[in-house]
């Protein structure tokens, strides 16, 4: 072989590997997002039980157009042991104890809330659309693989039967899941939702957003336009350049150290966390908003200054407007960031099991990250697949946000 | 607390009212120095900046002259008490003053609490108290200044001037706040463990200091070789060890393939799409190392008839690596296309082919600046943390192998801080003793990084 | 004659670099004054002294004596802004705000509070784009970008802008030369009018220009002034040889 062929090959093998590394990154994309994709499109959706119910006004102890009120405060485990009674009178009632293991154990609250919204059924039977127990849930949308031996598995060979046969009358269904974009946490992967944990990342980005926002387009105006050159402003760079290099974890200790222990603010709360956030949100947009104070043209300055205005109206009525799509584009990308960002919430205990959709920031509260975090260690396969669902609508989310920075910038472009 | 805040700014956009319509009156006669809006502005700022001082020194004392004035009412009560039942003590009543009751309260909790409302409510009047007496104060003082020759607008400038100069300082605030927290706390922690021990002791194990009751005294000896930080350290460096594996050819020949080959169009295709695996939280490499790429490693080390752990190394540090690819690749992408054309043209002229060029020519002088990126790669990876806290063990192994479980600096900070945190046990408080041994680290390999890029740059400038 | 402006004994520099040498120049009210001279001599340096443009450039050091009326514009009782409010300046490059055609002009008046009634603005901005010959090209899309406008309407609008608080002299530095022929001799029309109200002051490169609109000349070069006169004089015999040579063509 020539020597030059012997080159050229070398130079195909090199280009080789350059394009394998390019493929290979894009394949880790690809493969994260389809199987978090994969695994999470079903938890939008969970398996129900048409089960006939007969809404009996004795049983249930309720006079005839019962108020709201009363329904809320009936019992209704007397129609509900009726009710599946009557529905397998031949089984046993060891058995029938298995069947009711089918489904959600809240079967009561699940009837009152029909209840509730159809008053009319009252004394009646209609068909109720009951939710499936979690394991029948995993079972029937193929994440469970019932051939393993029968003592591996929640659901015992007796259900898997009752189970089949529902689905023989066609009685199981997979609908969409919307309690899991109206409720908060539970312990039950059936009822468990990500409103509670959308509220918190909410709150805790407006936090830190108010906070971070302003703060670093002063920051950035007197840095740019005010401050000399001298020591005190070099400082300021060096910090601000260090402030973004610093592991997040360390702003967490930051907020244990000083703002829950100094200054005594409520644990676990979106004000805490938006504020811890917003410390690491600030060198970012701090450097956006110089790079586009610095990107407005002298001219603009000139003609102001030249009107009589002071330095003052010259930026607060001119360069701040000019600066600001660019501002905003860097404010977005480092709110983005800060939404996904989980580590530093640990440390000021916003990870925690919190019921309640919290109504404002000064409430408990956790962020999706986080939820994604407490769901993740879970060994419930329900809950598996609630994270991912909880994922998928996290990136949904941040992929959105970066498209309307991306139209931000393309929108706004320089056009003086 | 939302109504006091509320009520500080309604008052202060009066004040702008009051000042406005007064400038403007006394213009009907004669020019004014300013505009009427500036002597607006003047009022309010004169009403918003003391009152807002005010409430917040307010909203910090609070708690402070609280647990002062509760100390003196239940002092005969209090004496017995330990310092960390005194504290569960005001948590409790605390909570109950919020109205979460048990039921089973006893008189005294009863008592404290009823004395946490009265004494919030009181601090409540005085809240509003010096907001309005300050504003009464301040609209006195702006009206007496208001005079036609008076260059309102010169001062509210010099006001916001001097606003805008300490939100610059915000920037060193942080730094000095991250700074006081970690030192403060680790101070404490070498009040139980000897830096000595914690920095070169060989063996971690916290629980080790787990007492029953918080009035045994934890045993020194037993501390001395619960808390040495080597074996985190080996754990740490392994999986960033790991990442880089991955991470460093992957995003260097990436950077180069998109610098030096692509056409535009597959650049400008790639680029953005290799960024997307920068944009993904942390913790969603989490679950996907814990729960896909541990698994599969396991499963894979079965096949070919290794022991793996379900929590090894491996795992979080290839998961990792995949999550800096785009750190080292869009850094040295800078680099290489920040080496002059003239250094390629003359390797060209010589023959050389394209990758000979590449290997011989620009590598090498763009070396500092990659090398630089490396470095602001691996600090990034070193403070990284959900992926370890998901994937990794919690479990201190001082090894190297890759399939052993391992844990790091960011998980035990984590375990240090999640769950129980007792502020008088070395158990927790050595998460600010790591914290700040990380936050150094990082700060090193920053300062080494930025120098060496700013060297390379100012070579080619 | 009345003096607008007086200069005396001036002296800027760039750090110690000097870019002018001790001049000392008067400047007639209600007369065009043309400053000429090779690029780079010091003409934008010496206008925008006028105004004290150059006390943004840090670097630059202002000694000598400048007076407006015969009020010393460096004193402590001058503030900046108000010195500026007196003297008006355009650009060599359009200057737009890239706002309104109306919030360009009345960004000036709002700002020095001529006024805050809608009508009264309106009366101002509307005097001013007529002044500035823009009014009739303009008057349906006051609304629109000021930055949509051509070159030679951008310049204009600048023009009434810069009119808009009611100067008593405007600086003008290369006014034209960002602009084609026909959008020039608008402008060039335009500056005889004004000059019945203000005093104008022009940095030109153009020699038939300076011919054309200017009263006065003065010749800078290197630095220094040399020579200063009716322009009829400096254009037909100056005294300078120097003079002579540039306005010939033979360098510059
Ligand atoms: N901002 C500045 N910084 C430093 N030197 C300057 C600056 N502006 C102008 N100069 C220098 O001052 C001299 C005069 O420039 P200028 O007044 O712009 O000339 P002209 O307008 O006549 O072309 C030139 O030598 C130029 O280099
Ligand atoms: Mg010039």
């Amino acid at each position: 072989m020539t020597n030059l062929a012997k080159r050229k090959k070398a130079e195909l093998r090199f280009r080789f590997y350059g394009i394998f590394s390019v493929f290979l990154s894009l394949l880790f994309v690809a493969i994260l997002i389809f199987n978090i994709c994969l695994s999470g499109i079903g938890g939008f959706y969970k398996t129900i039980f048409l089960t006939s119910i007969h809404f009996d006004q004795k049983l249930l102890n309720l006079e005839d157009n019962a108020s709201e009120e009363q329904i809320r405060n009936a019992s209704f485990s007397k129609l509900i042991k009726n009710n599946f009674d009557e529905t397998f009178k031949d089984y046993s009632k060891d058995e029938i104890k298995q069947i009711k293991k089918l489904f959600y154990r809240k079967i009561d609250i699940e009837l009152k809330n029909f209840l509730i919204s159809n008053p009319e059924f009252l004394n009646k039977t209609t068909k109720v659309e009951l939710t499936a127990s979690t394991h029948i849930d995993q079972i029937h949308k193929g994440n469970f693989d019932r051939s393993v031996q029968e003592k591996h598995r929640k659901v015992n060979n007796f259900q898997l039967e009752i189970y089949d046969k529902f689905v023989e009358d066609q009685k199981v269904k997979k609908v969409w899941n919307s309690t899991y974009f109206t409720s908060g946490d539970s312990r039950d992967p059936e009822s468990a939702g990500v409103a509670g944990s959308v509220m918190g990342s909410v709150f805790t980005i407006l936090i830190c957003f108010l906070l971070s926002f302003p703060i670093a387009i002063f920051a950035s105006i007197y840095l740019q336009e005010f401050a000399k050159t001298g020591k005190i402003t070099d400082l300021i760079e060096i910090n601000i350049n260090n402030l973004a290099a610093v592991p997040s974890i360390i702003f967490g200790l930051l907020g244990l150290g000083i703002l829950l222990n100094f200054f005594g603010l409520p644990r676990s709360t979106a004000l805490v966390g938006g504020i811890v956030l917003s410390f690491m949100t600030l060198p970012t947009i701090i450097v956006a908003c110089r790079s586009s104070l610095r990107a407005v043209p002298p001219s603009i300055r000139e003609a102001a200054l030249a009107l009589g205005a002071t330095k003052n109206q010259v930026v607060f009525h001119h360069v701040l407007p000019l600066a600001m799509p660019g501002t905003l584009t860097g404010a977005i990308i480092g709110l983005a960031r800060a939404i996904g960002e989980t580590a530093p919430l640990l440390m000021i205990g916003m990870v925690a099991f919190i019921m309640d959709i919290p109504s404002n920031p000064l409430e408990p509260a956790v962020g999706m990250p986080a939820q994604i975090y407490l769901w993740s260690e879970s060994s419930e396969r329900g809950f598996i697949e609630k994270t991912s669902s909880a994922i998928i609508l996290l990136l949904i989310f941040l992929i959105v946000v970066n498209f309307v920075s991306v139209y931000f910038r393309k929108k706004y472009e320089k056009k003086w | 607390m939302f109504y006091s805040v509320l009520t500080l700014f309604v008052l202060s956009f009066i004040g702008f009212y009051l000042g406005k319509r007064k400038s403007i009156k006394l213009s009907q006669n004669i020019k004014l120095a300013s505009l009427p809006s500036y002597y607006g502005y003047l009022a309010m700022l004169y009403i918003l900046i003391p009152t807002l001082i005010a409430w917040f020194v307010l909203l910090v004392g609070e708690n402070f002259v609280l647990e002062k004035y509760l100390f003196l009412i239940l002092k005969e009560f209090l004496i017995s008490m330990s310092g960390s039942e005194v504290q569960l003590f005001f948590i409790k009543i605390k909570n109950l003053s919020e109205g979460a009751s048990f039921g089973n309260e006893s008189d005294i909790e009863l008592l404290g609490a009823q004395k946490i409302i009265q004494f919030k409510n009181l601090f409540l009047l005085l809240t509003y108290l010096v907001i309005f007496l300050v504003t009464a104060i301040a609209l006195y003082l702006v009206n007496k200044k208001i005079s036609p020759t008076f260059k309102s607008q010169r001062h509210v400038e010099k006001i916001v001037n001097l606003f805008i100069q300490l939100c610059s300082y915000v920037a060193i605030l942080i730094t000095v706040g991250i700074f006081l927290s970690l030192v403060f706390e680790t101070i404490n922690f070498f009040g139980y463990v000897n830096p000595l021990d914690f920095l070169f002791g060989i063996n971690w194990n916290p629980n080790k200091a787990f007492v029953i009751d918080s009035s045994d005294v934890i045993d020194k000896d037993i501390l001395k070789d619960a808390f040495g930080i080597i074996p985190l350290m080996t754990g740490t460096l392994l999986v960033v060890f790991l990442a880089m594996l991955v991470s460093i050819p992957l995003g260097l020949m990436s950077a180069i393939y998109l610098a030096e080959y692509a056409p535009k169009r597959i650049r400008d295709i790639s680029k953005p799409v290799i960024e997307i695996l920068a944009g993904i939280p942390t913790v969603v490499y989490g679950f996907f190392a814990a729960l896909v790429v541990a698994p599969k490693i396991a499963d894979l080390g079965e096949y070919i008839g290794l022991d793996v752990s379900s929590e090894s190394a491996l795992a979080a540090g290839l998961t990792m690596g995949v999550m800096i690819i785009p750190f080292v690749s869009s850094l040295s992408d800078d680099v290489i296309r920040a080496v002059p054309q003239s250094l390629r043209d003359g390797s060209y002229a010589l023959g050389a082919t394209k990758s000979e060029t590449i290997i011989k020519v620009i590598l090498p002088s763009a070396l500092p600046g990659i090398i630089g990126s490396f470095l602001l790669a691996i600090s990034r990876a070193i403070g990284e943390t959900m992926i370890v806290v998901m994937a990794a063990s919690l479990q201190a192994n001082l090894t190297i192998n890759p399939l052993e479980p391992t844990t790091t600096i960011t998980t035990q900070i984590v375990t240090a801080l999640t769950g129980d945190t007792e502020f008088d046990n070395p158990k927790t408080l050595v998460a600010f003793a790591l914290g700040l041994t990380l936050f150094f680290a990082t700060l090193l390999l920053n300062y080494f990084a930025l120098r060496t890029v700013k060297k390379y740059r100012e070579q080619y400038d | 004659m009345v003096n607008a402006i007086n200069t005396k004994n001036l002296n800027v520099y760039y750090r110690d670099q000097q870019a002018i040498h001790n001049i000392s120049l008067d400047f007639l009210k209600n007369k065009v004054t043309a400053l000429i001279g090779p690029s780079g001599c010091g003409k934008s340096t010496f206008l925008r002294c006028l105004n004290r443009m150059n006390d943004v450039i840090d670097i630059c050091r202002v000694e000598g004596n400048i007076s407006l009326n015969g009020i010393d514009i460096y004193s402590k009782e001058i503030e900046v802004e108000y010195l500026r409010e007196k003297i008006g300046m355009i650009f060599q490059k359009p200057n737009p705000f890239p706002k309104s055609i109306y919030d360009n002009v009345a960004y000036g008046p709002r700002i020095h509070g001529f006024t805050d009634k809608k009508e009264e603005m309106d009366l101002i901005v509307e005097t001013s784009l007529k002044k500035a010959g823009l009014f009739e090209e303009v008057k349906d899309r006051l609304e629109d970008m000021g930055t949509s406008l051509s070159g030679g309407q951008q310049q204009r609008l600048c023009i009434a802008r810069a009119i808009a608080i009611k100067p008593e002299v405007i600086l003008m530095d290369e006014p034209c030369s960002a602009l084609d022929p026909i959008a020039t001799s608008i402008i060039e029309e335009l500056i005889t009018d004004l000059k019945k109200s203000y005093t104008i002051i022009i940095v030109t490169h153009s020699m038939q220009q300076a011919a054309r609109v200017s009263d006065k000349t003065a010749f800078f070069h290197l630095g220094n002034l040399i020579e200063e006169g009716d322009t009829s004089k400096i254009f037909t015999k100056p005294d300078h040889q120097k003079t002579n040579d540039y306005i010939t063509g033979r360098f510059g």
